[in-house]
């Protein structure tokens, strides 16, 4: 019987940065992976590796993903060497766009604020119109200004999956795909974990299968209090390079095509696409970059992010069934490096980095088998 | 919004049909094409063609005139040069004609927008110069056009033949039709040829059109095993090898016509999610209907190839029934008072698609052609490879979504139109699974390009 | 690589003046811009994106995406969608479009 050192339950952005950092440190990896058609967050990711506006109420989030970010132009290279996948990651930093001088006065208050409390670490500069217009010049004249972080990049987020799965293979990891799981028991030391038809044994498992976390963490006396919130993107036809770094809402990719997104929307498990809700992001759009309104859309997208009751990450590591750990957050690509780099040695035994340690399922007020 | 109550996409004949029958009953047809005028694929052009004679096109291109008179019925809201650019589950229908985009709502919705060519994928497809047999009819019967130089026509299925008939009736020279059928499918197709006998006029129809190239000593090869196309930037030459034997031919050509058959054309069943099967015998998906051409999707139906392919005929009978269904879930008629109509059409239907299983089996294009090499390019917008998709298979891709978004495969222009077939059937052979456990891209709206001006003004409508 | 069956001068088959790339070309009314350059002559009309492979129409139908051209300054228009008016200016499409 074939016990692995780690079973990951999901294969997205989550599961597949975990096993990849697990995997490179030699353990003997399995990812569990559904079929073709599934949730998959990761599919429907809109590319930024974000840090600015992060962690208002937590700092600690900021700082989470400041470690993240600069460490991400070394996983870029890593799988670039590894696998010959570009994560086409630029860190140009990146923009808010706001629209009224009261918007742009309460982001620079939040923003100082955050910056204070990292201790000077997060810094952002406030744009007026003019200098904005110096960045992007075909910026529309209803934007007020904007923050500016050089914090903020962005990347492709299917790359970045596909980088990262070719790594976890190339480190001899082995991937199962096709179905989902639904149990998962502890035996002894170790772990069985259940889907159709078969079982995989491990000793440690973690819980990065997303919204379906929130079925299986109790089973290793955690818990995942998770929501589904829509997002939709639309897809242009590629054009020539003319958004020389990113927005909140608005990038370009490096085929070329722009990106428009950033809905919330609250709709239960409906992944699909409403109109009102397109033409709503097709507007702002245009209203930021006027010119914008005879590109075509080519594509259009909804997907369902992992949305935690506060919108931080969770990561737990469970007191009853030691061995099994829940992971789940919403920004799998700005992240992917610190769960390479510093959540998967934390997962195979090292310290927890301190920047976690808010991110238990403790602070929703909910029972979990783990005194708080 | 405006909220009709039919709408039909297309004006070929499932299309016309179906408008037809909505009429008889006090129903408004709304009838959409993206086309300036009706006929659908294959009566195009049939208002205005300059091949007036009427010998080089054939009779069954000059019979669907009745059809097309049908639509000046005033009680018809025929809206041609029209694109549909999403069709939602709640039947909201987003239109764009010109420049203008729109959105109204429909209480019941028939899908006619037929067929497309199959993928042909070879290596140098991409090369110009290389182009569908459909496109050489769309050419003919639209503007007259024709082959300067003696072209060469490769693939196989009845669409080809005619081709190369009317060609030939028009004096076009043919310098060689390459034709793919394996000697096998003759074999399999003969235990069906009862059914093809109840629909003998389409059987001899078939024997006529090649008796008609041999009398007329057209180069026609049998049984090509491989094909190439070949070119610095367009087309110079084709090459192509016969049975087992090695030796590679070649012609020098500035232009080849493919063509190994047509399939429903699912981009509008898909993004609306309805239940799709895998047809084993036409070698292609075909959105799931009842007998009254309903789909898993309330106030949707399908008629003509767009449901699975059919032929003409059978699309009209198909569009007729799918009216008459649409009067009835609108309550316009009720079943008893149009029982014996629709018994007649249902025989009708039945005779006319008996001939089916035997052409679908004869014409049923190999493996070989619709599993390409490693380096055929398949998909066409993005340019990825047969071997790249083989290798996602190799990485733990089990669908063509894992696969599009490792490798972009489907993401272009097209959405998938030409490679989706053929990216399923090469991860289903790859992973050692059925074509159906693999399925295809899912797919949402714009079906066809929608400017975000556009986009935002249509959305007004909706508050309307 | 295709020319007209009808005799150009036959009464009934209105001209229309298009240019390509600045070129005159003469097509008949009701062909698709497609359709004209073809009997014109242009084999390919547009290069790719990705990797600036020419491509010409393929299915003449609006199924792939093939035949994109420029046309009076706006790019990626379908050609064989679009029916050739007097004056109309097209313009192969070189790769990705550029803004507005």
């Amino acid at each position: 019987m074939n016990t692995y050192d780690f079973a990951i339950v999901g294969g997205g952005l989550v599961g597949s940065a975990i096993a990849y950092g697990l995997a490179k440190a030699s353990y003997r990896v399995a990812v569990l992976d559904e079929g073709d058609v599934a949730y998959r967050a990761s599919r429907g990711n809109f590319g930024l590796v974000w840090v600015q506006g992060k962690g208002l109420e937590i700092p600690s989030y900021s700082q989470w993903s400041m470690s993240s970010a600069s460490l991400w132009p070394s996983l870029s290279e890593e799988l670039w060497e590894l696998t010959g996948v570009a994560t086409q990651h630029q860190a140009p930093g990146g923009l808010h766009l706001c629209y009224s001088h009261k918007e742009i006065e309460l982001r620079q208050a939040e923003l100082t604020t955050l910056s204070k409390a990292t201790g000077g670490q997060f810094d952002f500069a406030m744009l007026d119109h003019e200098q904005l217009r110096e960045m992007i010049p075909e910026i529309g004249e209803s934007v007020t200004g904007a923050s500016w972080s050089r914090w903020d990049g962005h990347a492709n987020p299917l790359y970045l999956l596909r980088g990262l799965h070719a790594g976890f293979l190339r480190f001899g990891g082995t991937f199962l795909p096709g179905s989902k799981v639904h149990r998962v028991q502890q035996r002894g030391d170790s772990f069985v974990i259940e889907r159709e038809g078969e079982r995989v044994h491990a000793e440690r498992v973690v819980l990065a299968a997303g919204l379906g976390n929130r079925l299986l963490a109790p089973q290793v006396g955690l818990q995942a209090p998770l929501v589904p919130n829509r997002g939709e993107i639309l897809v242009t036809e590629r054009m020539s390079p003319l958004l020389n770094l990113p927005t909140t809402y608005l990038r370009q990719t490096g085929e070329g095509s722009i990106l428009l997104g950033d809905s919330h929307e609250d709709v239960g498990f409906d992944e699909g696409t409403e109109t009102p809700v397109l033409s709503h992001i097709a507007q702002r759009a245009v209203r930021a970059l006027p010119a914008l309104a005879k590109t075509r859309i080519v594509r259009t997208w909804g997907a369902l992010r992992v949305m935690t009751p506060d919108g931080y990450p969770l990561y737990q590591a469970s007191l009853s069934h030691p061995g099994a750990f829940v992971a789940c957050c919403h920004s799998g690509v700005t992240l992917a490096a610190a769960h390479a780099k510093r959540l998967a040695p934390w997962i195979a035994g090292d310290s927890s980095p301190s920047e976690i340690v808010p991110f238990t399922a403790e602070r929703f007020d909910v029972q979990t088998a783990n005194p708080a | 919004m405006t909220t009709h109550d039919l709408v039909i996409l297309g004006s070929g004949p499932a299309g016309m049909a179906a408008a037809a029958a909505a009429v008889a009953h006090g129903i408004t047809a709304v009838v959409v094409d993206e086309q300036p005028a009706p006929g659908g694929q294959i009566y195009r052009s049939i208002e205005t063609t300059p091949i007036k004679e009427r010998r080089i096109l054939g009779n069954d291109y000059w019979c669907g005139e009745e059809l097309v008179d049908g639509l000046d019925d005033p009680r018809i809201d025929y809206r041609p040069g029209t694109t549909l650019w999403q069709l939602t589950r709640q039947l909201e229908v987003g239109l764009l004609q010109g420049d203008q985009a729109s959105m109204v709502r429909a209480r019941h919705v028939i899908l006619a927008h037929g067929a497309m060519e199959r993928p042909f994928p070879v290596p140098g497809w991409t090369l110009p110069g290389v182009m569908t047999a459909g496109s050489g009819q769309i050419m003919l019967k639209s503007g007259g056009l024709v082959p300067s130089a003696p072209v060469v026509l490769a693939g196989c299925g009845p669409l080809l033949l005619l081709l190369a008939v009317q060609y030939l009736r028009a004096g076009v020279p043919i310098a060689a039709l390459l034709d793919t059928s394996s000697p096998g499918q003759y074999r399999d197709a003969l235990p069906l040829m009862p059914g093809a006998l109840r629909n003998i006029r389409t059987l001899l129809k078939g024997v006529g059109l090649l008796a008609e190239l041999r009398r007329a000593g057209v180069k026609h090869v049998r049984h090509v095993t491989a094909l190439e196309a070949e070119g610095e930037n367009r087309l110079e030459r084709v090459r192509w090898r016969c049975g087992n034997d090695p030796e590679w031919h070649s012609l020098t050509t500035p232009l080849l016509l493919l063509h190994q058959g047509v399939v429903p054309n699912t981009q509008v069943t898909r993004a609306l999610d309805c239940t799709h099967d895998w047809d084993e015998r036409q070698l292609s998906w075909r959105p799931r209907t009842d007998t009254w051409l309903a789909t898993d999707v309330e106030g949707v139906s399908v008629a003509g190839d767009a449901g699975g392919i059919v032929g003409a005929k059978a699309s009209a009978f198909q569009g007729r029934l799918a009216g008459l269904g649409a009067a009835i879930a609108l309550g316009r008629v009720n079943e008893d008072q149009i029982r014996a109509e629709v018994k007649r059409l249902r025989r009708e239907l039945k005779r006319e698609t008996a001939i089916r299983p035997f052409l679908d089996t004869l014409y049923q294009p190999a493996a070989q052609w619709r599993l390409p090499e490693d380096n055929t390019v398949v998909c066409r917008c993005e340019e990825v490879t047969a071997g790249e998709v083989r290798n996602m298979a190799k990485q733990g891709c089990r669908g063509p979504n894992q696969t599009k978004s490792f490798t972009r495969c489907g993401m272009g222009p097209c959405q998938g139109r030409m490679c989706g077939l053929t990216v399923s059937e090469l991860l289903a052979d790859a992973n050692g699974q059925s074509v159906s456990e693999t399925g295809y891209y899912r797919l949402r709206p714009p079906f066809k390009p929608i400017t975000l001006g556009q986009l935002a003004t249509a959305a007004e409508d909706i508050s309307r | 690589m295709f020319k007209r069956l009808t005799p150009p001068d036959a009464p009934m088959q209105k001209t229309v003046i298009v240019y390509f790339n600045g070129r005159q070309v003469t097509a008949q009314d009701g062909d698709t811009i497609a359709a004209a350059l073809l009997a014109a002559g242009v084999e390919a009309c547009r290069t790719t994106p990705v990797s600036g492979s020419q491509r010409g129409p393929y299915c003449m139908m609006g199924v792939c995406f093939e035949c994109l051209v420029e046309v009076d300054d706006v790019p990626n228009v379908q050609g064989c969608q679009v029916h050739v008016k007097d004056g109309m200016q097209i313009r192969s499409q070189h790769g990705a479009r550029r803004l507005g």
